[in-house]
């Protein structure tokens, strides 16, 4: 399969990769940013009510965001599997990986959903559903206010995840990659990463506090 | 010369003429016309509340507006003018056109996220007419909680998703340029061979990639709250309206370079060619574009003196805008020296750019009086403030952008403009809009309050000369618009130089052909090698006087 020739504006494939390489950096930078002001919210709340967090922090499902941490991580081990699958000139192979990553994303979606359930069921749904415990002070329902903002626009993100990683799972099928050619999979491989990554430090916040 | 001036007879303006192939166009020159279509229309309707502002405050009563249609007057102008007008000005019109030619590039790296770009904002923009239309919004353009979330029963909600969407727009501009300047820059074109505006752009375009997404989690929140009731910063729950004002000026205080970067580019281009001398220190200039760029970032404490904040906070915050200012006089003394022993001609862009130094540093060092705390307690939340943001934004960032619009205009159109027409809208600029805003800093100093629709009447003297003022200031702001629309029409054709300027965007045809060069131009010469000796000069692919 003959190589696809670069845009007008490149001068060669390899200046194209490049430049969709680090398109991906600079978007994952401003992504940063944007999380990075809800999570600096997030502690500066903890930092100023401490207790009160261990108290919310309790009612939190650890298990379940545990299945759910290993889910996600499995998938971003897929997703290199399958752009390494491509590089050794295998795609139809690579794209079973990719149909895999889109799979495990849908699972931890699935487990969210599940999650969100317990949570209503628990009372810790502001607006929804929402029941402060013994010793539980008003600054419990701000814990569950950032919770279900941060995991919603991570679920939102991680579900832009999933179907571009099906898109390119069916453009692998067709043929559309080969090893002088994958660069679209290494862009959405640092998405996905990314969006992986994002995870590590919502459970990071969430989950394990006052549990120690 | 005749290498330049036997260009293709296609340019990018005539090669397709379809409705289609202007709003489905990956061009990125067409795609500045439709940015400047956008930003003007947005301008004028900026323009308008401000109108209507100078208009009721000519008498104290205040009765034209009224207080509750004031609020929603002075909101309109500030969103309007910062996020629909100021912000994308110079960048998406100007940078959009000269970056790809600056640097011998055919186009931008990402020519669909560019189109894209425009669409996001003009959804943005429908947006933020819905909300205008719809009644308006009262908070002002700062959406202070608790006011903005459990108080205005004003359209809150329209006005932050508008300028949330907005970002998406900055986002994906300024990402193009990065990537487009990092990877598309023709052979021989060094880091420190690019022209100034390349540089502040590329500032710029950082400043937008890392503040932008704060202020759309800020603004993401605070609708979340006024719609929802998800009350992150409801006092009512343990959360803090001051955590929303570090967010918001996290980003706003960075946008204030968003917008005045550009402008300095702007400058570094006109001032060297109408002073036919290369620009005093060059690598000082990109040192000082940086410098700004990320000593920008920590000075928004100076926002929120009154605010609450511990006086150690203070402190830090005014030493650090001290230290931001460092930069910006480097900047003011380098175009002056530039023009020491120049051979120096006033034509229209260079009056303009003189205008932006002097408002500029007017500006400037009103903002050191305001970032030293003792007189900002004194004079915050008054007119002075007012002017002395009105100081660097209109008179900086406008000034500028007229200016290199009348620069590029026979690059930009193929036509000439008439000069005479344009130096006096550039004077008049000038007059009109120092007796409309320097009024201000006397009113602020007297105490006068910003925001409010009445004052005391022994003010009033100072409010009708900053009224008058403003009149003047639109006519010199509608000038151009009809110069510059027949040029269009009837400018005598441009060639490919006329300025005698040496970046690559001159070493094609005015009009540029689709894809800017014959051939992709070898950069051989800094930027601004012009003599005044002998008023010879070299572009920077090595040819002199061409």
């Amino acid at each position: 399969m003959p190589n696809p020739r670069p845009e007008v504006q490149f001068a060669t494939l390899e200046q194209q990769t490049e430049a969709a390489q680090l398109g991906m950096w600079v978007f994952l930078a401003t992504e940063v940013l944007f999380f990075g002001a809800l999570i600096f919210g997030y502690y500066v709340y903890r930092i100023s009510y401490p207790d009160q967090f261990v108290l919310a922090g309790h009612d939190a499902k650890l298990l379940l965001g545990s299945i759910n941490t290993a889910i996600l991580v499995t998938s971003s081990l897929t997703m290199v599997a399958a752009i390494e699958l491509v590089k050794r000139g295998e795609p139809s192979r690579a794209a079973t990986m990719l149909f895999v990553t889109a799979m495990l994303g849908l699972a931890f979606l699935g487990v969210k959903g599940y999650e969100y359930f317990e949570d209503y069921q628990d009372h810790t749904v502001p607006l929804l559903s929402f029941v402060l415990k013994p010793r539980e002070q008003p600054v419990v329902e701000l814990f569950w206010m950032f919770y279900f903002v941060a995991t919603g626009i991570h679920a939102i993100h991680l579900s832009i995840g999933i179907v571009a990683v099906l898109v390119l799972a069916l453009h692998a099928r067709h043929g559309r990659y080969s090893a002088a050619y994958y660069s679209p999979l290494e862009v959405l491989g640092l998405y996905w990463s990314f969006v992986d990554t994002v995870w590590l430090f919502l459970f990071a916040a969430i989950y394990p506090i006052g549990r120690a | 010369m005749s290498a330049v001036t036997a260009g293709p007879s296609e340019t990018y303006l005539t090669n397709e003429s379809s409705i289609a192939s202007w709003f489905l166009t990956k061009d990125h020159k067409r795609i500045a016309l439709l940015f400047f279509a956008s930003v003007t229309a947005f301008f004028f309707i900026g323009g308008a509340a401000a109108t209507l502002i100078r208009l009721n405050l000519i008498n104290p009563a205040g009765n034209l507006l009224g207080a509750d249609l004031y609020n929603r007057m002075f909101t309109m102008h500030g969103i309007v003018m910062v996020w629909f007008f100021l912000i994308p000005s110079i960048p998406t019109t100007l940078g959009n056109f000269l970056i790809p030619l600056m640097i011998g590039a055919r186009d931008l790296a990402f020519p669909r996220l560019n189109l894209g770009s425009w669409y996001v904002f003009n959804i943005s923009g429908i947006l933020a007419l819905y909300f205008i239309i719809a009644g308006g919004d009262d908070t002002g353009w700062t959406f202070y909680t608790p006011y903005s979330t459990l108080f205005s029963n004003s359209h809150v909600i329209a006005a932050a998703v508008a300028v949330f969407v907005n970002g998406f727009s900055t986002i994906m501009t300024a990402l193009n340029f990065v990537v487009t300047i990092h990877r598309l820059r023709a052979p021989g074109m060094t880091w420190f061979r690019l022209p100034l505006f390349v540089w502040a752009i590329y500032a710029t375009s950082l400043v937008m990639l890392l503040a932008t997404p704060v202020l759309a989690m800020t603004l993401l929140l605070i609708a979340l709250e006024h719609g929802f009731g998800i009350g992150i910063f409801d006092p009512n729950l343990g959360g803090d309206p001051l955590l929303f004002q570090h967010m918001f000026w996290f980003y706003s205080h960075p946008a204030v370079y968003i917008m005045i970067l550009p402008a300095m580019g702007v400058a570094s281009e006109l001032i060297p060619c109408f002073a036919r001398r290369p620009v005093f220190g060059y690598r000082g200039m990109t040192y000082a574009l940086v410098a700004i760029a990320v000593v920008g970032f920590f000075v928004w404490g100076h926002h929120m003196f009154t605010s609450g904040m511990s006086v150690f906070a203070g402190i830090v915050f005014s030493f650090m805008s001290f230290i931001v200012a460092v930069p910006s006089a480097i900047k003011v003394f380098n175009w002056t020296a530039t023009l020491h022993r120049g051979s120096i001609s006033f034509d229209a862009p260079m009056l303009y750019a003189l205008g932006f130094v002097g408002l500029f540093t007017i500006g400037g060092l009103t903002g050191l009086m305001l970032a030293t705390l003792p007189i900002d307690i004194h004079v915050t939340d008054t007119y002075f403030v007012i002017a002395h943001f009105h100081y660097v934004m209109v008179g900086g960032t406008v000034s500028a952008f007229f200016g290199g619009l009348h620069y590029w205009w026979p690059k930009i159109t193929g036509r000439l403009y008439p000069e005479m027409w344009a130096r006096g809208a550039a004077i008049l600029t000038f007059i009109g809009f120092n007796i409309t805003f320097f009024p201000q800093f006397i009113l602020g100093y007297l105490g006068m309050p910003r925001r409010y629709y009445s004052y005391a009447p022994d003010l009033q003297t100072w409010n009708v000369l900053s009224s008058a003022g403003a009149s003047i200031l639109a006519i010199a702001y509608l000038m151009p618009l009809f110069y510059l629309g027949w040029s269009l029409l009837w400018g005598p054709r441009a060639n490919a130089n006329p300025w005698r300027a040496t970046g690559l965007e001159w070493r094609t045809s005015s009009p540029p052909p689709e894809h800017n060069f014959e051939r992709t131009p070898v950069v051989t010469t800094p930027p601004y090698q012009y003599n005044p000796e002998d008023d010879s000069y070299v572009a920077q692919d090595g040819a002199a006087n061409a």
